[in-house]
């Protein structure tokens, strides 16, 4: 899965924390069920995380535009 | 509890699981992954110990920074290495089971949802493209400037740095608008994460843009290619890309389609 372009700026360093928890929290299939906990209900780690996962708010706020004008 | 008083932690789903279940790397709790065959799937699984995952443990553990790290790092090394052997689908980070048969029947159960998911992250993978909005240029004080008294000319050139801060930052939003956009269409899909914050990000300069593209594999180099471009193109934004992911970000039901 490699491809041809894979950048060389990237390749090889340590992958940034906050984008692996962007992905890791945020994304991946959620199965509810005969799971003792999921962090489908992200809440649970926003106490201590919420700064680091995002959501970020302050940052928002301090942007002239909301974020679903990319969409 | 599993017989030997552990849980089952969940890392994805393939589909026939032979040689992709990454048996050399070192999972969660440092126990080797290995495979759960249901419904013509793989589950790729390890074994957790309950004095560290169990349900009171984990939840504690989730709030403590280092320990999260860790989880999520050795949760994301499996991945990647089963996601270079063949498409995999990524669970989110403590997916935990009681034991096997309670994974297995979660193979039975969404084997439809699985095989869908399997199909759309076939022969394609995540790329993670940020943009940073540059730092302004310093304004140019023209002579009547110069001329004025220094009071008039602070604040002249207060409203001139203003102003292009300003206006940078309009560029910088209007770049990562495009940007998103024109990578969109090189990508099957595309999802935006919130901005990081500054501080977290290791960048002094605000993020305007957090996105993440499923690419085809065979496009991965014209992928690059446009980053590279779009780079080159808008000088009011930083961009940076990492990648290749499994794609954690276009597996979930939430997941929209892309900017298209």
């Amino acid at each position: 899965m490699t491809g041809p372009g894979y950048d060389p700026v990237v390749q090889g360093e340590r992958i940034a924390l906050v984008d692996l928890l962007d992905r890791v929290l945020a994304g991946g299939v959620v199965i509810v069920g005969d799971v003792t906990l999921s962090i489908a209900d992200v809440d649970l780690v926003r106490v201590s995380v919420r700064a680091l996962v995002s959501s970020v708010s302050a940052l928002m706020d301090s942007m002239d535009e909301p974020r679903q004008e990319y969409g | 509890m599993t017989a030997d008083g552990g849980w089952v932690w969940l890392y994805g789903v393939t589909g026939d699981g032979a040689g992709a279940v990454a048996a050399d790397v070192p999972g969660v709790d440092g126990r080797a992954p290995r495979a759960i065959a249901a419904a013509g799937l793989t589950a790729i699984v390890g074994d957790v110990a309950d004095r560290e995952y169990g349900e009171v443990a984990l939840r504690r553990n989730l709030e403590d920074l280092d320990w999260l790290a860790r989880t999520a790092r050795a949760h994301h090394a499996v991945l990647a290495a089963v996601a270079e052997r063949g498409p995999v689908v990524p669970m989110r980070l403590a997916t935990l089971f009681t034991d096997d048969a309670g994974a297995a029947g979660t193979l039975r159960e969404r084997a439809a949802d699985f095989r869908r998911a399997l199909a759309v992250v076939d022969a394609r993978s995540e790329w993670g493209v940020k943009a940073y909005a540059a730092k302004p240029a310093e304004p140019v004080l023209d002579a009547a400037s110069q001329a004025a008294g220094p009071g008039a000319a602070y604040l002249r050139r207060r409203r001139a740095q203003l102003n292009a801060s300003k206006d940078a930052r309009q560029e910088a939003l209007a770049s990562a608008r495009t940007v998103y956009a024109e990578l969109g269409r090189v990508a099957v899909s595309a999802r935006l994460y919130p901005p990081q914050a500054p501080d977290l990000a290791g960048q002094p300069a605000p993020m305007v843009l957090n996105a993440a593209f499923l690419v085809a594999d065979k496009q991965a180099g014209e992928f690059a290619s446009a980053v590279t471009g779009l780079a080159t193109e808008h000088r009011f934004v930083q961009l940076t890309m990492t990648g290749p992911w499994p794609a954690y970000s276009f597996v979930g039901e939430g997941d929209g389609p892309g900017p298209r």
